[in-house]
């Protein structure tokens, strides 16, 4: 029973180890090697990474911006709700605004076009969640994340809240067409 | 010296069926701390039927609000105070009982408990008055009332107390010469486990106490953003305690109940010492998706500076099995690859629960919590419920059956009672244990499609622009309820065993109790330990089940990336 005894050596640092544990140890480490540069490798090579452009904003600043967009670019609205729907010109600035409980407004993108797309809430935390696409992004209030987005499949996505924001958090479902 | 050792008045009883050395302070404290934690345990146990049969599309039982302040409860009761108050009654074990030394300051420990037990029921009590509904993470500027931080600050400030009583007692065995040489490696797991806990109460007390200023209207802000910085120090890190603890535990039951040495002293102890340096910085895994955080602070950080607490842990999934096989092959399971496997005890359930609970921890937490926590992969599973999917894997598979494993030891050896139930405790960590492999799988499951974790209703009930998840998704979630509702009786099957048999189970001879302690002996140098880094594998099996992991591991990690290259091009 040795683990919960004091060890037999007293040197325990110069205890040496076996061939199993010294194979294993520097597989392992290179595996976490592979790991590592993998996450840099994508930053060089893959299309998915997340923006970390951010500045601190206000609901009233974002809110400012965000109808600006919606009164030039409206095309038609949707639901009794009268939600816009808004057609933004390619590689523009969209706002897409969070708060307890909808995603404002309804967003339509072009494929393979770039955009960038501003994030923030409004009051608390909310979960920018793209779905069927399965696009996970934290909405933090008082800071807007600018995210260039490049849909490259078209038909009609939600956006689902997936941070817990209250008691109507699950009717939380926002819009978004891509043509 | 020994004057003063004289003048401290306590007894020390010797365990006839361990040989283990109880001084009469500690053996309270940990019997009280114990008790505490399963009675934590329970509630929570209560509270997970509430989130299962809601989270279950067809029995969608709880209202919204219900439901919330539930699921906020059992998170924090399982999360933080089950666990804790476990901890430090292991915190005592491995000071006190591994030492043979009297416990320091056995009143402030008290008061530890006390301030704990207050806090724990502080928080509870502001939960279920039903203003409180913010989850265990309490995301500012979603506001909670001003004593549910209360409970949790006082909790916290009792178990950095009870962190200290543990050190000081390390200092009483040094100077009292209670043992020689070096503390025992489960001892030196227990003491990265308290170091860990330092860093991250200390996390949570910077973050909380200007939130409990917030809410009674003395800080105007908490900025949301530093909030979630600050607060995962102390949340996630709280999980790297219990990493550090429940792995002490898989050395001990290896050494408890096959006599398993160490493969190398040097090794899992460099393990634990990793675990020091680079375990905390996992927090940052819950910050991927958020703004405002530069890339290269992300890679490092979320690789655990280049994964070396990943490599601790991959190191410890081979040495405590490793050891297993040695001491069975020792004893004369020497055939093929697995007989030392095949014959170890598993009627035993000290063993088969520490060795379900090793196999998933690596398996379900461990691979999913790398995929999840690289930086670009975690944009597929953020706040889905993959995540709890993975730390169900970890805490419950991981800390909460170990802890369950080590108790049906504690029974007969410090609660001195015959277990009741023999037949379903060696049931029970099979039925606990693979309903939570497979709750933890088909969440993994339906977060891979998309379902968010913390979500009343994936009908989007009164939404404008309700979205309709596929038909597979629904698919996973009532696995989710059936899965959950059997490991909820494997989790109760537990409590029945372990209340019931310190309520009804034969008394058993408490063993001689003695002014003096009995100093401990070092462990024998044995032939096994000089052999060691001889030519040739001393353990085999294990190395094959190690590389089978890896295979595992390479593959899964790798078909996130295919998965990832395949959505939106995001810059």
């Amino acid at each position: 029973m040795s683990a919960i005894l004091p060890p037999a050596e007293r040197l325990w640092w110069k205890h040496p180890l076996d061939r199993v544990e010294g194979t294993w140890i520097v597989i392992a480490f290179i595996w976490c090697m592979v790991m590592f540069f993998m996450m840099v490798f994508w930053h060089v090579y893959g299309k998915q990474n997340l923006s970390t452009e951010t500045y601190k904003t206000t609901p009233d600043m974002f809110t400012t911006k965000a109808q600006a967009m919606v009164d030039k670019y409206t095309v038609r609205t949707e639901t009794d709700k009268n939600i816009p729907v808004v057609h933004p010109p390619v590689g523009s600035d969209v706002y897409l605004v969070a708060r307890l409980w909808d995603w404002w407004p309804i967003l339509e993108l072009e494929k393979n076009k770039t955009y960038k797309l501003h994030l923030t809430s409004m009051d608390y935390n909310h979960g920018f969640s793209l779905q069927p696409s399965n696009i996970n992004i934290q909405v933090v209030p008082g800071y807007e994340h600018v995210i260039k987005v490049t849909p490259n499949e078209s038909g009609t996505f939600s956006i689902v809240c997936n941070e817990f924001c209250g008691i109507n958090h699950h009717s939380m479902v926002g819009r978004l067409y891509v043509k | 010296m020994n004057a003063m050792n004289t003048a401290v008045n306590t007894t020390y009883r010797t365990c006839p069926r361990s040989g283990l050395q109880f001084e009469s302070q500690a053996e309270k404290l940990m019997i009280v701390n114990a008790v505490t934690a399963v009675v934590a345990l329970l509630v929570g146990g209560i509270l997970a039927i509430g989130v299962v049969l809601t989270r279950w599309p067809a029995v969608h039982w709880l209202a919204a609000d219900t439901f919330y302040m539930v699921l906020t409860a059992h998170g924090i009761d399982m999360l933080i105070f089950w666990i804790i108050f476990f901890e430090v009654a292991v915190l005592y074990f491995c000071s006190s009982t591994l030492l043979r030394c009297r416990i320091a300051t056995p009143r402030i420990a008290w008061l530890a408990f006390g301030l704990m037990l207050i806090g724990a029921v502080v928080n509870n009590v502001a939960v279920f008055q039903g203003g409180s509904s913010v989850m265990m993470t309490s995301y500012v500027p979603m506001m909670a009332a001003p004593s549910f931080y209360l409970g949790l600050i006082l909790f916290a400030v009792g178990a950095l107390i009870a962190c200290f009583v543990f050190f000081g007692t390390l200092v009483i065995a040094k100077r009292e010469k209670t043992y020689e040489g070096s503390v025992p490696l489960v001892t030196f797991g227990a003491i990265t486990a308290a170091i860990i806990a330092v860093f991250t109460i200390t996390s949570g007390a910077i973050i909380l106490i200007p939130t409990f200023l917030m809410s009674v209207g003395l800080v105007k802000e908490v900025d949301p953003l530093i909030y979630r910085t600050i607060w995962w120090a102390f949340g996630h890190s709280s999980q790297q305690i219990n990493v550090a603890a429940h792995i002490s535990i898989w050395y001990a039951v290896a050494a408890i109940a096959f006599g398993a040495k160490p493969m190398s002293e040097r090794v899992s102890r460099g393990a634990f010492l990793l675990y020091i340096l680079f375990l905390q910085l996992a927090s940052a895994h819950h910050l991927l998706a958020d703004p405002g955080i530069s890339t290269e602070w992300k890679v490092v950080n979320t690789s655990y500076f280049m994964y070396f607490a990943v490599l601790a842990s991959m190191i410890h999934g081979l040495t405590i099995p490793g050891a297993i096989e040695v001491a069975q092959r020792a004893k004369g399971y020497n055939k093929g690859l697995f007989e030392w496997l095949r014959k170890a005890p598993w009627g035993n359930p000290v063993f088969s629960g520490m060795f379900i609970s090793l196999i998933g921890f690596g398996f379900l937490g461990g691979i999913s919590g790398v995929m999840m926590g690289t930086e670009q992969l975690n944009l597929l599973i953020h706040n889905t419920i993959y995540v709890p999917g993975h730390f169900h894997a970890t805490v419950v598979v991981g800390t909460t059956l170990s802890f369950m494993a080590l108790t049906y030891f504690l029974i007969p050896v410090l609660f001195r009672r015959e277990m009741i139930l023999p037949g379903l405790a060696k049931l029970q960590p099979y039925l606990f244990g693979f309903s939570m492999y497979f709750f933890c799988l088909v969440m993994m499951g339906a977060g891979t499609l998309g379902i968010s974790r913390r979500h009343w209703d994936m009908a989007f009930s009164g939404a404008a622009l309700a979205y309709e998840w596929p038909g597979a998704a629904y698919l996973m979630m009532g696995l989710v309820g059936i899965g959950g509702v059997v490991a909820i009786v494997g989790g109760a099957l537990y409590i029945v065993i372990t209340v019931g048999s310190i309520l009804f189970g034969k008394k058993l001879d408490q063993g001689v109790v003695s002014p003096r302690f009995t100093p401990v002996s070092r462990a024998a140098p044995t032939a096994a330990a000089q052999t060691y880094g001889s030519a040739g594998f001393v353990a085999p099996g294990t190395f094959v089940l190690a590389m089978f992991f890896l295979v595992s591991f390479v593959l899964y990690y790798f078909i996130n990336w295919k998965y990832l290259g395949q959505l939106w091009g995001l810059a």
